[in-house]
């Protein structure tokens, strides 16, 4: 592995040697290392491209890192992954993806992950995008449509953690999840947009079983003249709790479109929607001021306080 | 020494020429100044114009020798003026430590700022990872604000009505930090206030009505004319606790 492959896997992964445990490195569109253990196991897919992530019953504290690099121009990549995780499992997994790209073309990578948890088991996923070069500095777009379909079964917990910092010129991201009784799922997006990027979020939550609960929560921040539009659907089809929210920070001459909806199909459904957006207080810059600080670097302070 | 020279500030209020602040002229170098007066007559206005928030409309600011009018708001910050604002604000995201921090400007380790949080009576563990969202009550805010303004430990530190919005409890433990603070100043502290416990700790006295310095001098000279001449100061001992 080069400097640049690994400098995008500590900014995806926050590893910068092979880290413990279970992963699989992809890397420019191939296998670049595994690694499996008693608990986890990690096959290559033999009808697509994709692996598949079996985790044993039971199994607790462990991680499994799963990043994907790109450091070459011109590559297109979509990869199939599958996460089996048993019954009363308490896992996290890590996944992420980096682009390099320095040339003039486009360099996208298609990550389409499902998730299927076992009852009662507890799952943290952390996802994390970033890219370099790209369409601003080198002339190729980076491209990334992770696709995230998770299937929650009685009594689980997931909690998901999506990342999109910088560098990323175009995104769509589909996130749709079912769930089953007694199950909870907990998303935190957090985005930041800048030059002429685009990203579009869509979140759809299918409330199935009784007392089954979601909170959605988007915080994003879009600069210069990106766009972003975020989507989140949360349908009630059972005695159940749902809240999303969608809380932006609008500056320069971007644009945010927040579109919250929610379904209630049973009398029982209990669903809330947030939605704010605009530009950094007046007073909050002025504050920071009256501390010292310039107005950039009070609008640094601001905004990565928020995306924190 | 801070120094005002002839400030007037005149803003527009549809369509017409409004004057808050009428020649004011006065000089601070006492440890503890209050400025008081009826509301809306002009002090938090005269308040912001010293931070940098307003421009003063004519008129001269000098600081030490230093003529600061045309400086902005992060410049005077750094000549050493603090502002605790009358409503602090909130930041989703940003923690007590996290302002603490950028107040002192610098680096300083969790014990120092639980320091500055202890000094006003927060419990710092409790506090310190705390988001500066709507979970803070008002009283707790003001007492970060407060924090903020120790942690810069600046010559001038400007407060706007500290007392507005917080309980009586909180009232009491207010008064200990300002007397506290009245001892270990390194310059001068100008507060706001309408309260009298205030104002019988400060050396000297601003009285600021219509936008115009109505009277200014020792808190012995200025305080028992207020209290007596009903007429005169009305607002200020009705407020008194």
């Amino acid at each position: 592995m080069d400097l640049i492959q690994k400098n995008l896997l500590e900014n995806i992964a926050g590893i910068s040697a092979i880290p413990e445990g279970a992963f699989n490195i992809r890397a420019n569109g191939a296998l670049a290392s595994r690694n499996t253990t008693e608990n986890i196991d990690i096959v290559t897919k033999s009808n697509q491209s994709g692996i598949d992530i079996f985790i044993k019953d039971g199994t607790k504290g462990e991680k499994v890192h799963i990043p994907v690099i790109i450091s070459e121009t011109g590559l297109d990549d979509l990869v199939y992954n599958d996460f089996h995780i048993g019954e009363d499992c308490d896992v996290t997994i890590i996944a992420g993806c980096g682009i390099h790209n320095c040339g003039s073309e486009k360099s996208s990578h298609d990550g389409i992950h499902s998730f299927f948890v076992g009852k009662n088991s507890k799952l943290k996923y952390i996802e994390k995008h970033y890219g370099e070069g790209g369409k601003e500095e080198a002339g190729g777009e980076n491209v990334m449509n992770p696709t995230t379909i998770i299937n929650l079964s009685e009594g689980s917990y997931m909690e998901m953690e999506t990342t999109q910092i910088k560098g990323i010129d175009s995104t769509n991201r589909i996130t749709k999840a079912k769930l089953q009784k007694d199950s909870t799922l907990i998303i935190h997006e957090k985005l930041m947009t800048h030059g002429n990027q685009y990203a579009r979020t869509e979140f759809t939550v299918d409330l199935d079983g009784e007392d089954s609960s979601t909170n959605v929560v988007s915080r994003s921040v879009a600069k210069d003249t990106s766009n972003q539009i975020f989507i989140s659907k949360i349908n009630g089809n059972n005695k159940c709790a749902g809240h999303t929210e969608c809380d932006a920070i609008i500056m320069d001459n971007a644009s945010v479109s927040a579109v919250p909806e929610i379904m209630a199909n049973s009398t029982d459904a209990s669903l809330i929607h947030e939605a704010a957006i605009g530009k950094i207080a007046g007073e909050q810059l002025i504050k920071l001021m009256t501390l010292g600080l310039t107005e950039e670097e009070a609008e640094e302070q601001i905004v990565n306080g928020f995306l924190n | 020494m801070l120094e005002l020279k002839n400030i007037s500030y005149i803003v527009d209020d549809n369509g017409t020429d409004k004057e808050i602040i009428k020649d004011v002229s006065l000089k601070i170098n006492e440890r503890f100044v209050a400025i008081t007066g009826p509301n809306g007559g002009g002090k938090s206005t005269l308040a912001k114009i010293i931070a940098g928030i307003y421009t003063p409309t004519s008129g001269r600011i000098i600081l030490d020798g230093e003529d600061i009018t045309e400086l902005s708001i992060t410049e005077r910050a750094r000549k050493g003026i603090s502002f605790a604002f009358q409503q602090p604000v909130r930041f989703k995201g940003l923690t007590v430590k996290d302002l603490i921090t950028l107040a002192a400007g610098k680096e300083i380790s969790v014990a120092e700022a639980c320091a500055y949080l202890s000094e006003v009576g927060l419990c710092a563990r409790d506090y310190i990872n705390r988001e500066i969202n709507a979970s803070l009550s008002g009283g707790e805010l003001k007492r970060i604000e407060i924090a903020m303004i120790i942690a810069r430990g600046t010559k001038i530190s400007v407060f706007d009505e500290p007392e507005a919005g917080i309980d009586l409890w909180s009232f009491n433990n207010l008064i200990n930090v300002f007397e506290k603070m009245h001892d270990n100043i390194n310059g001068s502290i100008i507060i706001i206030s309408h309260q009298e416990r205030i104002l019988n700790i400060a050396d000297k006295i601003i009285v600021i009505a219509g936008g115009r310095l109505e009277k200014i001098g020792a808190k012995e000279e200025i305080l028992p004319e207020m209290m007596t001449a009903s007429g005169a100061c009305k607002v200020l001992t009705d407020k008194t606790v």
